[in-house]
């Protein structure tokens, strides 16, 4: 892409996004250098070249990629900005590496206002400073009106592992204890409430955030941490589902530790939504040896992130493939894998 | 949480627990069974039955609306939602379950307009927001319902909104409950009345129950210390030889429920000769259609509907299920054939059917050697 003439400083006049910033002329050099290149700039984008070219630190490396399409693009908390930056940064961060580099692809509906846009890439840079990362590159499409949702972005991730601790669901064994860094739900709900259409208001905020630092805490505990995970989509109900499947072990979680805000439980309560099942986006749920479960409680709640970080449960050989609830009643139930979407209940 | 954690304290859940179990005599099984799908879904949610002694067998009953829907009203309301310039707007619920062309969700995929509401009134509001789309109210539920849907229609006559009709799927709780009582070799003993039903209808309308079928029933809430406190009560009054009516909640249900609800269904709704319901078959005045002179909100006379009757799949037993005859798991293809992403029969379509709450939540219980295939 070649560089604004000297002298001048490159503006986006326009007040909409149209199909003509998509069509890579000057509106999208504009587009790249007045908006892009301002907020997100770094040596590694500066150049605007095809790709970025780097030397990543020794180590191995982790590569991942994700899209985001959430409705509304502002929520409580956060914005959608914010949370491609985050998500991406946390799925490097349970692989265990430490995060480097994202590419961002962006695709803009025609209409979208230049200045929402700003706002979303102005969080998105101060994402990547809380993290520690660069957007190294990028892409900008514009689609027609109606064909997005105002924005989607995908982002991609390197990231690099320096240290030599396998994670991985084989590594789990019985005894070992499972470790949860804050509340649950928050960001399902928040944007759940946010969409407007339950006419329900609450005080209820995304808890978008990069959980980098809670992994690379843990990964000093060396072969006692033994599986990571960000309880996204299908929250802690389907991220225990998937250790459980994969080791053939069972979780055993106590309900009376599971720490749920108050005003997301309420409105939890009312939509008849199980908060096992709500998304999280700056939450870490980790498996540790029963040896250095105490230790590992203690390096997460170091760090804000981690402040209200509680063992919610206990890893067994049996039965096999299952997740369990001990009720606070005194009971128990299975804690299944979701079918399709927590569709409310009516009555 | 204020005003659900004091429903939910399990010091008191113990205290309930050791009063029941001082109340059952060894060896000696009673079948209760709770009407609601509300009430299914809390005791498997909260492991109620580790709580209760041996003796105490819970039967899971027809109340969960949405599986009572059968499939050729489900097929209906496809046919309305793929008419061209209509929306068809329901209960996140009802999305999901498999009429015999696919689902509400499958429509919606294959491009026909279909929206989740959580009321009936948000499907009047998104038809005065849509003027030049038609949008259609798919209508379901028990008395709890109805008045809702009985106000929006009144709301939709007073405001003139032409562009809105109801799709009146609303059924009646005593029909069933006497389809279920008159069963040759009925299974069970005492009922869990429902709480949210008898808000509307209230207790009176039970008395049948006692009277003409010999057997209690306690009104009951949907949190788990109502439910063992709903079990007390039952015990008691066998223990006391009595045999009648109780309301365990109080908070909220009147003898004579609520006056100006059963107004506006009266308004608005009148009883069906006869109406298809999934795994207990046609039951006579068992449901609600839209009166007469709010025909033109009528989606039964607006849309040429197909209104197939489709049968059941013969090798599902929600029929048997249904009226406490046998457990989930005695039925052939409980959890192979009919799972929750793949329901045959009615009690696996929503979370609060009896064998979706079983396979979802309780399928541990049940001795080793019975464990489902794939579970």
């Amino acid at each position: 892409m070649p560089e604004p003439r000297r002298g001048r400083r490159p503006v986006v006049r326009d007040e909409r996004i149209t199909l003509a910033h998509g069509a890579g002329g000057k509106a999208t050099r504009d587009l790249v250098a007045a908006l892009f290149l301002e907020e997100l700039g770094n040596e590694l984008l500066a150049p605007l070249g095809d790709s970025a070219v780097g030397r990543p630190p020794p180590g191995r490396l982790a590569l991942t990629t994700d899209s985001y399409v959430v409705k509304p693009l502002s929520f409580p908390g956060g914005d959608i900005g914010e949370l491609a930056v985050n998500g991406t940064v946390n799925d490097l961060a349970v692989a265990g590496a430490r995060p480097l580099w994202l590419a961002a692809g962006f695709v803009l509906e025609e209409g979208l206002p230049v200045s929402d846009l700003r706002e979303l890439v102005v969080s998105m840079g101060a994402a990547a400073r809380r993290a520690g990362v660069v957007v190294a590159a990028g892409d900008t499409k514009v689609v027609e009106r109606g064909k997005a949702d105002g924005l989607y972005v995908t982002t991609s991730g390197v990231g690099v592992l320096e240290h030599d601790v396998e994670l991985g669901s084989d590594r789990v064994r019985p005894g070992d204890r499972v470790l949860l860094s804050g509340t649950l739900a928050d960001h399902g709900m928040a944007v759940m409430i946010a969409r407007g259409d339950l006419k329900l208001e609450g005080d209820v905020a995304s808890d978008t955030a990069p959980v980098h630092e809670l992994a690379a805490s843990l990964l000093t505990l060396g072969d006692g941490v033994r599986w990571l995970r960000d309880p996204t989509r299908g929250g802690l109900a389907t991220a225990l589902n998937e250790l459980a499947g994969q080791s053939g072990l069972a979780v055993r979680m106590r309900e009376s530790a599971l720490p749920v805000e108050p005003a997301v439980n309420a409105a939890c309560e009312i939509l008849g939504i199980d908060p096992l099942y709500v998304a999280n986006e700056g939450k870490l749920v980790a498996v540790v040896a029963e040896n250095v479960a105490e230790e590992a409680l203690a390096l997460l709640r170091r760090s804000p992130l981690g402040a209200r970080a509680v063992e919610i449960g206990v890893v067994e050989a049996e039965p096999e493939g299952m997740v369990l609830l001990d009720t606070a009643l005194g009971g128990s139930r299975i804690v299944d894998l979701l079918v399709g979407d927590p569709l409310p209940r009516i009555c | 949480m204020r005003f659900v954690d004091e429903y939910r304290d399990p010091v008191l859940a113990r205290s309930l627990s050791a009063e029941i179990h001082s109340l059952v005599t060894a060896g000696e099984v009673v079948r209760i069974m709770e009407v609601c799908g509300g009430h299914t879904h809390a005791i498997y949610r909260h492991g109620l039955e580790e709580l209760l002694p041996p003796e105490i067998e819970l039967v899971h009953g027809p109340g969960c609306p949405v599986c009572v829907i059968p499939m050729g009203r489900v097929d209906d309301a496809i046919a309305i939602a793929e008419t061209e310039g209509v929306t068809l707007a329901t209960f996140g619920d009802m999305m999901r379950v498999p009429g015999g062309r696919g689902s509400l969700l499958e429509a919606n995929a294959r491009g026909a307009d279909v929206r989740m509401v959580y009321s009936p009134l948000d499907a009047l509001e998104l038809a005065r927001r849509e003027p030049e789309r038609h949008v259609c109210f798919f209508a379901i539920g028990f008395e709890t319902t109805a008045p809702a849907t009985a106000v929006t229609l009144l709301r939709a006559r007073d405001e003139g909104v032409a562009n809105f009709s109801v799709f009146c799927n609303h059924v009646l709780i005593e029909p069933p409950l006497r389809a279920i009582l008159g069963t040759p070799g009925l299974r069970v003993d005492a009922f869990v009345g429902p709480g949210h039903v008898s808000s509307v209808i209230g207790t009176d309308a039970y008395r049948f129950i006692p009277e003409e079928f010999g057997r209690p029933i306690v009104v009951t809430a949907f949190e788990p210390i109502d439910l063992l406190q709903a079990i007390v009560m039952l015990l008691r009054q066998r223990a006391e030889g009595r045999c009648e009516v109780e309301n365990q909640y109080t908070r909220v249900v009147r003898s004579e429920g609520n006056r100006r609800a059963l107004d506006a269904i009266a308004e608005t709704m009148v009883t069906r000769e006869d109406f298809e319901w999934r795994g207990l078959g046609v039951l006579a005045r068992s449901a609600l259609s839209v009166r007469d002179d709010l025909a033109t909100f009528d989606a039964e006379r607006l849309f040429a509907l197909p209104g197939a009757r489709i049968e059941d799949p013969k090798a599902c037993r929600c029929g048997e299920v249904l009226t406490g005859q046998i457990k989930p798991w005695e039925c052939g293809v409980f959890g192979t054939a009919c799972t929750p992403e793949r329901p045959l029969g009615t009690c696996m379509v929503s979370s609060e059917g009896a064998c979706a709450a079983f396979f979802s939540y309780g399928r541990l219980r049940r001795p080793r050697e019975e464990a489902p295939v794939g579970a």
